[in-house]
């Protein structure tokens, strides 16, 4: 690489992209009913007949809590997540339901129109099915009628335990359970509210499914819970976005996500995550600390999992794939941006347990301003699972002098069949083709979006279209200058 | 359990023995060992940098400790030969942890200083005064050990501006009628703009007993200094081995250091490599052929604290049988180091279905403009390759024996000693062909045709 001088102009960006606000940063005005700050076993039974849960799930929530209880918080990632006082949080937080109104509080739906949802007529046009969650209680589900006709349940999780006890008990916490570990344990005893998909036997879902989570009351955790079920050969889209308002105290959100995915079956899980990252100065912003793990337990199933990560102070998961059938695939595409003062420590495992399982992994990370950003993944063959295949590939691109990007792959392989691979490559972006576009007419910021987008494109291809044209977007915003 | 204490009572016991035959230098660091054991553990399987071994079953063992320094009788360049035939090197031996010379051991006189610690802190304590225990960490509980229990050791110094004529090549041999563990330490400087190549070998000579060699081995290179280390070993299934080499680079150093395991029980290296001065260069290489139930695991940590350096890591295994291979290294780079270049390595072969691979490479950066990589595979012999030479006449342990030596051949040639390079290509060979079973048949595969 050339010794050239830093370009005047890309430190003038940096300043600019420095000052530049949060965009999606808002409070939505509506009452919320919060429990009183604090968590213990009352509080669990509090929450649990808040939201009118059978028995069963009140023990399983009661039992993840004690389990909660022996565990401290881990600290091995390459964040500092700061000591959280888990009494100073409360846990449920619910719009208030006014009696009187059928509609939607026109405050919510505002938030939702700022942000870009169509939740109405907008809707129906751009054939998407939308379950949104603000602060935890699904406000509205369309399209519920259409995808029933088909046998399709995509619902809130506390409705679909009472519309669909049995489907919620067979699946829930048999993927994630609540011992995985100390934040699967507390949102186990804690969870409010999350979506709950099943896709019948041979059934393609017609549309992608989305959800967008926003975190809004002030200091309340957020703790969904995500079950999706692909019964055999069925497929599903399913879109997760996230942006969250404003807030100068740090929040927490350990959500848990849930796959199960049956013979043949296909489920694509896709995530744009722009939580409230922190401001210039790293204060500030969400911790998102998340369990997201999936089970491909028939033969032939798959699974993949594509995640834009841009936001958030802290980022800690690990979408993973557990290849239980035979032939089954993983797939794991990620890009995270981490900028000013972010980290994120995000990858994936893929376990293979099944005969022939193939998996893939692409990341792509950037850094920039004083963020780290690490890849962190496994890969992992069982002896019996023989004539496995593995592809990983993890790209780390820095834009600044004062950022981190780190790789910290593990790979295990138990049998003479199987082949993984790994290869992962840390630079600096290419001054040269800064240059060159500089001498087109392109300026140095367009050129970093230009690039970066180019690098990213691996990833974003596999989103869905809606998605890929709101992160490439994400992608230039949150880049804004990060040239240096 | 803890396999520590066994060893601590022992030191606590003998401690006026063990100081009182030992230059004053190594007493200068056991009481803080001591301090350091009395609340280490050594690591269990699974635990950070440990995932495929476990430390503590292999110290848990009985083993006898040479504390009063008895003299093992035989004399190892009588009874060994391990010569690279075509290499005319600068010969010593280590029997146990017990140094000799040889009469070829004159031919670098004048240019390179090869002495025990015994003689060392007399010729040279200013040295000794100065690096000896100053690299390695006591964090580590087996260089703690290592430095509670060692009575003597190697200096190796080649003065500034010296070209060392000839390789330096130092034979371990185990050769105690009983379970035995030796504390070998090393001291290697390397002065400004002089160069040295050192070979060291580890064999044992009784297949019946079981060794334990913990090791520490301390490199200063100078500036512009340059040195080669092979790091062979040939023992036996009942040897272990803990090896902590840990380097200090200065400006324009040009260190490698090639670790080669054909024969072994169980071994963990541990590569600690501190690249301080701008424009160095470093390269690790690692060749394990494994078998039976050989268990190898190496790992490396290389952290960039200047610019403009150059790393070059790359580690190859053949696992066949029950063998346990394992991997893991970390490229650090600190902030401020521009200019850096850093590239890892790891390419595995898988041959049996009960053979098992961990691998683990890791890059830490903390500075954008550099260039760094890292690469990592487990696989099997390619099919194809193999069907060619079939449909050639060539029969099909022979084809894989050929692809195998293909596998591992580009880091033989890392090599940069010629007549080594071809002397482990030739012993590569043999050990493919399982006629390089232990050292009773390596000590004769190894007389060389010419003798000194």
């Amino acid at each position: 690489m050339k010794e050239t001088e830093k370009p005047e102009k890309g430190n003038q960006i940096i300043e600019e992209a420095a000052q530049a606000e949060y965009k999606y940063g808002f409070v939505t005005d509506i009452e919320t009913e919060v429990i009183p700050k604090g968590l213990d076993e009352d509080v669990v039974r509090r929450i649990s007949s808040l939201k009118g849960e059978p028995e069963w799930l009140l023990e399983f929530r009661l039992k993840a809590y004690r389990h909660w209880l022996t565990l401290k918080a881990p600290t091995w990632g390459h964040v500092h997540v700061p000591e959280i006082n888990y009494q100073d949080i409360s846990y449920y937080a619910a719009p208030r339901k006014k009696k009187e109104a059928k509609e939607i509080d026109p405050e919510l739906k505002k938030t939702f129109d700022k942000l870009g949802i169509p939740l109405e007529e907008q809707m129906r046009l751009s054939g998407m099915a939308v379950d949104a969650v603000m602060d935890s209680v699904s406000v509205k589900t369309t399209y519920r009628e259409r995808l029933a006709e088909l046998g399709v349940i995509f619902c809130s999780m506390s409705e679909a335990v009472k519309d669909y006890p049995d489907l919620v008990r067979k699946y829930l916490g048999k993927v994630v359970p609540y011992t995985d570990n100390f934040y699967a344990a507390l949102n186990s005893a804690v969870f409010s509210d999350g979506s709950f998909v099943y896709i019948p036997k041979g059934v393609r879902c017609p549309m992608e499914l989305s959800t967008y989570f926003r975190i809004n009351a002030a200091q309340t955790g957020q703790f969904e819970r995500t079950l999706i079920v692909a019964d055999d050969d069925a497929y599903v889209s399913y879109l997760e976005g996230c942006t969250a308002p404003m807030r100068d105290e740090n929040q927490l959100h350990a959500a848990i996500v849930e796959i199960i995915v049956e013979d043949r079956a296909e489920v694509k899980y896709s995530t744009v995550q722009n939580w409230y990252p922190g401001d210039k100065d790293g204060k500030g912003g969400i911790y998102n600390l998340v369990t997201k793990r999936g089970l491909c337990r028939g033969d032939h199933s798959k699974l993949s999992w594509t995640q834009v990560e841009t936001g958030s102070a802290i980022t800690w998961k690990y979408p993973s794939c557990v290849l239980k059938g035979d032939h089954s695939v993983g797939e794991f595409y990620s890009v995270a941006l981490t900028n000013n003062w972010q980290e994120a420590d995000t990858g994936t495992k893929m376990i293979h347990l099944g005969k022939n399982s193939t998996s893939t992994i692409v990341s792509k990370g950037i850094s920039a301003g004083h963020s780290q950003n690490s890849y962190r993944g496994m890969v992992k063959v069982a002896p019996q699972a023989t004539g496995c295949r593995n592809f990983t590939q993890c790209d780390s691109l820095l834009l600044s002098d004062t950022s981190g990007a780190h790789t910290f792959p593990v790979i295990e392989v138990g049998n003479d069949t199987s082949v993984v691979e790994h290869e992962a490559t840390t630079s600096k972006i290419n001054e040269d083709q800064i240059f060159y576009c500089n001498q087109r007419g392109i300026s140095t910021e367009d050129a970093v979006g230009l690039i970066v987008n180019g690098y990213a494109k691996e990833v974003m291809s596999k989103l869905p279209m809606e998605f890929a044209v709101e992160a490439q977007k994400l992608l230039s915003v949150s880049l804004e200058g990060a040239v240096g | 359990m803890n396999a520590l204490k066994q060893y601590i009572d022992l030191f606590d016991e003998s401690r006026e023995i063990i100081e009182e035959q030992s230059p004053a230098i190594l007493n200068t660091l056991r009481s803080s060992a001591r301090e350091h054991l009395e609340t280490a553990r050594l690591p269990r399987k699974g635990s950070e940098d440990y995932e495929a071994t476990d430390l503590e079953a292999v110290f848990a063992h009985d083993y006898g400790v040479n504390v009063n320094r008895l003299p093992f009788d035989a004399d190892p360049s009588e009874t060994f030969h391990c010569d690279v035939p075509n290499m005319s090197t600068c010969l010593y031996y280590t029997s146990n942890d017990a140094f000799h010379s040889s009469a070829t051991a004159e031919r670098n006189i004048g240019q390179v200083v090869v002495e025990p610690f015994s003689m060392a802190a007399v010729d040279y304590p200013e040295l000794m005064e100065a690096y000896y225990g100053k690299l390695a960490r006591m964090s580590d509980p087996t260089v703690a050990l290592n430095s509670l229990l060692v009575q003597d050791g190697l200096l190796i110094y080649v003065p500034d501006g010296i070209v060392a004529e000839r390789p330096i090549q130092l034979v371990n041999i185990f050769n105690a009628a009983l379970d035995m563990m030796v504390q070998r330490r090393l001291l290697i400087v390397v002065g400004k703009n002089a160069s040295i190549k050192l070979l060291a070998c580890d064999h044992t000579q009784s297949a019946d007993y079981r060794y334990l060699n913990n090791q520490v081995v301390e490199i200063v290179a100078m500036q512009g200094s340059t040195l080669d280390l092979y790091d062979m070993e040939e023992s036996t299934p009942l040897t272990s081995r803990v090896s902590s080499i840990y380097v200090n680079q200065h400006e324009g150093s040009n260190v490698l250091i090639d670790g080669i395991t054909l024969t072994n029980g169980f071994t963990r290296n541990n590569y600690h490599v501190e690249v301080n001065g701008e424009h160095a260069e470093t390269h690790l290489l690692g060749m394990t052929i494994a078998s039976g139930e050989q268990h190898v695991d190496s790992h490396t940590f290389i952290s960039h604290n200047a610019p403009r350096c150059h790393s070059n890591e790359m580690f190859k295994y053949v696992l066949n049988d029950h063998a346990v291979g394992a991997f893991a290294g970390k490229i650090l780079v600190q902030p401020g180091c521009p200019r850096v270049e850093a590239y890892q390595g790891n390419r595995n072969l898988c041959g049996a279905p009960t053979a098992r691979m961990y691998t683990k490479p890791q890059l830490e950066i903390y500075t954008d403009d550099v260039m760094c990589s890292h690469g990592s595979a487990i696989g099997q012999l390619d099919e194809e390759a193999l069907f060619y030479m079939r449909t050639r006449g060539i029969g099909i342990d022979e084809a894989r024996r050929l692809l195998m030596q293909a596998f591992v051949a580009d880091v033989i040639d890392g090599v940069r000693l010629d007549a080594l390079k071809d002397r482990l290509h030739y012993l590569v060979e043999k050990r493919f062909a399982g006629t390089l079973s232990n050292c009773a048949t390596c000590a004769a595969a190894c007389r060389p045709s010419t003798k000194d």
